[in-house]
């Protein structure tokens, strides 16, 4: 997805003179297509995340649109008071971009987890938090946002090739994206993993069980509306994210049923404890975690058997 | 040279900001007197001699960040004798649905961008240098940070940055009133040798009298702010200057005025 942002965002440079790239020291193969096009629009401002977003504040105020971009935890919860105080506090068109949530960074260690990067954001009403699923919804949800008046956090995965099956590269703001008409189970899911949730289902399937995947794909504004109507057809709904279980999707999705008084039951899959240190691939750990295709599916069986 | 001036110079008597920050302070009965008025001088120059800002809404004008927000009643002060603010606006401070707080905020015209948590306006005051040396304007940023808001480590990301850039049209003011919040500076985190600390960074530094108006104004003016590494004025202050009780005094920091302390307070400032 960082690819596919970085060569998105050059074709918009090339458009709107209004667009700079800053970067928190980090980026290598993946924004060369804007860097190399608009040397003189691309600030490489060091390790400094906080400065990053100050300046972002002062250059958005005075008419220009800069995407800062670090690793997703460097750009959450570094600079945190500064995106509060900054484009946040001053309603002001900064893009902070996250790259790699949730276990990307695998064998990097628990520093490089983006855990708590999307629950951070969204719980700051006067930010737009966008998690594309796929490459694809990337390029299309950075075409469709990135002259929004106010800041947008944007969660890019590393993966650049995965296709989540039957997305499509769909992407509207505010709204869900539903793959599969099951009537089993509902995944909701959000981001990267989404790739997974749709293999569970496509595993399900092949058992003869029927599952619908809603991908969501931006918080402020939320998808309530189509969480809504999913929500009240099913019984049981799964959420997985690659995330803590607490404030995020797995969140939204409780307080939609909360909110409305649905009987819907929510399943949360997501990570509940502190990574204990121990590392190795994305896929180890997600798995270690319950948020692999594999512990999707058993997970998914279990509830079929309590049903 | 920089850009766009003032039409013409309107200085603005720092007496006058004095007796604001008491009479405002005095009438919302709360702190941050002294941090105030060891700014009033300072604030006296930007706005009455410096600041290329013929109205507040101009795009092109100077940017100036409040830094030091808690001081900012000193800027209020400023906005109303540059006739930005009403007197029945000022006379809103710290009340309910007020646009001026304790600290800056942006929604008030005049206010460039708020402010309150130390450490971050430095940032965004090189941002917006950054801006206009990108536009190819002469806009200048000016951001004023309190000695004890270089106790901030982000700070130092941003003296670096604008120095590696050569931000010629930032310019800090460092208020040296050597005194922060429980303590003086020296006894709390040592700064000195602040100009040393500022000219290591690549910083153009200059040390100035903090209450003289004319030579900051002055010196400000005869900056190269079109080239070069970006510069920073050491003022030397004093906490609570003008009100020989407050001085220096620590709990001025936060104690709002009693009658008695008021009074005398207006007369001082009234007979200097």
């Amino acid at each position: 997805m960082r690819r596919a942002f970085s060569t998105t965002l050059a074709e918009l440079g090339q458009k709107d003179d209004r667009i700079l790239l800053l970067t928190g020291d980090l980026g290598f193969m993946a924004l060369e297509p804007f860097a190399d096009r608009f040397p003189e629009r691309f600030i490489n401002v060091g390790v400094a995340e906080q400065n990053m977003v100050g300046l972002g504040t002062g250059l958005a105020e005075s008419g220009f649109i800069p995407f800062l971009y670090s690793i997703a935890t460097f750009a959450s919860m570094r600079a945190y008071e500064f995106i509060r105080n900054g484009p946040i506090m001053h309603a002001l068109p900064v893009r902070i971009v996250g790259v790699g949530g949730g276990f990307e960074y695998g064998t990097a260690g628990p520093t490089h987890y983006g855990l708590e990067d999307l629950g951070l954001m969204r719980l700051q009403p006067g930010i737009t938090v966008i998690a594309p699923a796929d490459h694809q919804q990337a390029r299309a949800a950075v075409l469709q946002t990135w002259d929004l008046s106010g800041p947008i956090y944007y969660r890019l995965g590393k993966d650049d090739k995965t296709i989540v099956d039957g997305l499509d590269g769909r992407f509207e703001l505010g709204r869900a994206a539903t793959i599969g008409t099951g009537s089993d189970i509902l995944f909701v899911t959000m981001g990267a993993i989404s790739s997974e949730v749709v293999a569970a289902a496509q595993t399900l399937a092949q058992r003869g069980i029927g599952c619908s995947v809603m991908v969501v794909s931006s918080f402020n504004p939320d998808p309530t509306a189509d969480l809504l109507e999913a929500l009240s057809r099913f019984p049981i709904a799964v959420t997985v994210e690659s995330h803590y279980v607490n404030g995020a999707l797995g969140s939204l999705v409780a307080e939609v049923i909360a909110d409305h008084g649905l009987r819907c039951k929510t399943v949360r899959c997501g990570v509940r404890a502190t990574p204990s240190g121990v590392t190795g691939s994305q896929a180890y750990l997600q798995d270690r975690h319950g948020i692999s295709r594999r512990a999707l599916v058993e997970t998914a069986l279990q509830l079929l058997v309590q049903a | 040279m920089a850009g766009p001036r003032l039409a013409e110079t309107r200085p603005i008597p720092p007496a006058r900001i004095r007796s604001i920050i008491l009479e405002q302070s005095k009438r919302a009965n709360v702190g941050h007197i002294g941090s105030a008025l060891s700014i009033a001088d300072i604030v006296a120059a930007l706005y009455g001699r410096v600041l290329a800002a013929l109205d507040p809404d101009d795009p092109n004008r100077d940017r100036f960040v409040v830094s030091k927000g808690h001081a900012v009643l000193a800027v209020y002060a400023a906005l109303y004798l540059r006739g930005w603010l009403t007197q029945q606006e000022l006379n809103t401070f710290c009340a309910d649905e007020s646009l001026l707080g304790v600290h800056p905020e942006r929604a008030l015209r005049g206010i460039d961008f708020s402010t309150g948590s130390l450490g971050q306006g430095l940032s965004i005051a090189a941002g917006a240098a950054l801006a206009a040396q990108l536009q190819g304007v002469r806009r200048r940023a000016f951001a004023l940070v309190s000695d004890a808001e270089c106790n901030e480590g982000a700070l130092w990301e941003a003296v670096m940055f604008a120095a590696h850039h050569r931000l010629a049209n930032l310019v800090a003011i460092v208020d040296l009133n050597g005194q922060q919040a429980l303590g003086y500076t020296k006894d709390v985190l040592a700064l000195t040798p602040m100009e040393d600390r500022w000219r290591a960074f690549g910083w153009d530094v200059h040390v100035v009298d903090g209450h003289d108006v004319a030579a900051m104004a002055g010196t400000i003016e005869a900056l190269n702010t079109n080239d070069g590494p970006p510069h920073v004025l050491i003022a030397r202050t004093v906490f609570g200057h003008g009100v020989s009780f407050m001085e220096s005094q620590i709990k001025w920091h936060y104690l709002p005025m009693s009658e008695a302390e008021y009074a005398r307070a207006v007369q001082e400032v009234a007979d200097a």
